[in-house]
């Protein structure tokens, strides 16, 4: 079985190289696809559920407070009347919007310091190194609680900025270790010798080289981001408008859902956040061993 | 080995700076007035009563004089141990209210932060290259890395406090007792202090019994493992090997998940209304008491250095290659 696959594979191979392999293991790799699949079903539903299903706005007071779940409410309601599962579905929305905002803020960041630090030395990586270790030591969350306990109106974009802003150091610290052991290749020399540009040498030479990594810090930077701000959200310093998974945690806690039963109200949040952040670690496991033949299971 | 702590302690000085700078910072210099915010809530209209809120927030935070003596003033009244005067626990020091909620934080993260590293380190060594094993600790680990702190807190709460009753799911102790150093209260402390624990506990557990399994599996594929392996070494004696190299990453990385794990202790705190640092950042951001949140933030800046120092010279006598000055850690 593997003989034959492996075969087709190396016929396949000259026409489209490398991505064409890598995507040949991804599609059978069960991690990967059963990881990314429960991430496509929750940010479909984060996207299309509003659109698609008849859905109560999730701040409008009902007219049966503290409901179990039913047909009409599948989330049941909280104290207040509000739909669960509409304020599900809108706070996915807000979560993913948080993780690809954090995430990408983070990434982008982790990439410049760790580039740079790791490709040019010297001082330049001194300095960068310092200023990396000094944010890696700082307590992210305790940062965040003055930052928006002093900000009046908080909106899910500043959450979104400010968390990318804290949470970079250890993806620069692991891209810096990355550079600094492809930058003595010697497809980098040769593209020193041929007079290319720092920045373009970077992009072009040392970057994709290490792309699979990249996407794979990305990843990890979006479900943390996903998880401070639920964090930031429980201790009351979530978005002022709108609704958020956190929040909704925040909520129940706030209204003690848990002494008056009800858990309808409590599980689906967290088991959302959960299911997001454990999706993407899964993945993740996936996509190492997509990319790195050495883990692959025969 | 001078240069190591030397290296590490400018790191910690300017961490230090830098977190006392930011603190300073982030009121002066944020979009919006703070005063005129905290007098719109107090609710004062009459115009007298305005005017003199003024001048006391402003005397208060010291606005009235040129930011750089401010700035000095802010260092020399921290040296002092003054943070100011708690306006939900008015009037009580800020500096008094958080050394009494400190114990608490403390009981419930050290005990919960050691025994999830050793408990999930041994696992996941247990668990690396054992398929049967693997296959639940894998899954199960992901799974528990994953949960947001407060929610398997909830979980705890809801069915082993609420459904169950067997465990308290609010405070310290019970309200009918006062705190003295009798069998009873002891004893009272303990059961409040059971679930929380168990729930800080588990969330770590996970993260490290996945890292440590990974790391394993990593060493024993190098080639001392290999080595011993073609010499007819017996498996146990080259897993020890794998594990004592396995675990120094281990200690770096619970210096780097320190931040994580306060984070996840502070929610948790709320959850059970548990009486430490958590609580105390949930009752200064409802009552809007900015001294306490600031005190606060300070307090755990420095409690994270302190760790963090610790960690490092666990580190020393662990690993013989930073006091041979040799690279071992990263600085």
């Amino acid at each position: 079985m593997t003989a034959l696959t492996e075969t087709s594979v190396r016929e396949a191979a000259p026409g489209g190289g490398v991505r064409r392999e890598a995507l040949y293991f991804a599609v059978r790799n069960g991690k990967l696809v059963a990881g990314f699949g429960i991430v496509a079903v929750l940010l479909l539903l984060g996207l299309a559920g509003p659109l698609v299903l008849d859905l109560a706005e999730p701040g409008a007071y009902g007219t049966r407070p503290m409901a179990p779940p039913s047909a009409e409410h599948w989330f049941g309601t909280t104290t207040f009347g509000q739909d669960v599962f509409a304020q599900f579905v809108y706070g996915l929305r807000t979560t993913f919007a948080v993780g690809a905002l954090g995430g990408g803020i983070a990434a982008v960041i982790a990439m410049l310091v760790g580039f740079t630090a790791g490709y040019r030395g010297g001082l330049v990586d001194e300095v960068l190194t310092m200023l990396t270790n000094i944010v890696l030591v700082i307590p992210t969350l305790a940062v965040l609680l003055i930052i928006n306990a002093y900000l009046g109106i908080r909106s899910v974009a500043v959450q979104g900025l400010f968390i990318g802003l804290t949470s970079w150091p250890w993806a620069a610290r692991a891209i810096r270790a990355q550079t600094f052991s492809l930058r003595t290749r010697d497809f980098v020399a040769l593209a020193r010798l041929s007079g290319a540009s720092t920045p373009k040498i970077i992009f072009r030479e040392v970057a994709p080289n290490m792309s699979s990594y990249l996407f794979m810090t990305f990843i990890l930077l979006f479900g943390g981001s996903i998880l401070i701000a639920s964090s930031l959200d429980f201790i009351g310093l979530g978005p002022t408008e709108g609704i958020s998974l956190g929040l909704m945690l925040q909520n129940a806690n706030q209204w003690s859902a848990m002494q008056l039963g009800l858990w309808w109200w409590f599980l689906p949040p967290g088991a959302g956040i959960t299911a997001i952040v454990g999706a993407l670690y899964v993945a993740n496991v996936g996509l190492d061993e997509v990319f790195n033949p050495k883990l692959r299971e025969t | 080995m001078r240069r190591y702590f030397g290296r590490k302690l400018l790191v910690y000085g300017l961490t230090f700076f830098v977190a006392v700078t930011v603190n300073w910072m982030i009121p002066r210099f944020m979009p919006g007035d703070p005063v005129s915010s905290m007098i719109a809530r107090a609710g004062a209209s009459n115009p007298g009563a305005v005017e003199t809120m003024k001048a006391y927030y402003n005397g208060l935070f010291g606005f009235d004089q040129p930011l750089w003596k401010q700035y000095l003033n802010f260092w020399t009244s921290m040296f002092q141990g003054d943070f100011g005067i708690s306006i939900w626990a008015f009037p009580a020091p800020v500096g008094e209210v958080i050394l009494n909620a400190v114990p608490y934080t403390l009981g419930l993260m050290i005990p919960s932060v050691l025994l999830s590293w050793v408990i999930g380190n041994w696992a996941g060594a247990f668990a690396a290259r054992r398929k049967l094993l693997d296959n639940t600790v894998l899954p199960v680990g992901y799974i528990l890395t994953a949960m947001p702190y407060m929610w398997l807190a909830v979980l705890l709460a809801w069915s082993l406090g609420v459904v169950a009753g067997v465990f308290p799911v609010a405070g310290g102790y019970s309200f009918s007792l006062q705190p003295s150093f009798s069998a009873d209260f002891l004893l009272d402390l303990l059961h409040h202090w059971a679930l929380p624990f168990a729930s800080l506990f588990l969330v770590a557990l996970g993260g490290w019994a996945i890292g440590m399994r990974n790391m394993i599996i990593y060493e024993l594929e190098s080639d001392y493992s290999n080595y011993l392996a073609a010499l007819g070494a017996p498996q146990r004696l080259i897993r020890r090997y794998a594990f004592r190299n396995a675990v120094l990453p281990q200690i770096t990385g619970l210096a780097l998940q320190l931040g994580v794990l306060v984070a996840g202790a502070l929610v948790t705190e709320i959850v059970f209304s548990y009486p430490g640092l958590g609580s105390l950042i949930l009752k200064a951001i409802q009552n809007q008491d900015f001294f306490l949140l600031q005190g606060t933030f300070m307090f755990i800046v420095l409690g994270v250095l302190i760790a963090n120092f610790i960690i490092d010279i666990v580190y020393v006598v662990v690993d013989p290659r930073t006091r041979a000055g040799m690279a071992g850690a990263q600085a």
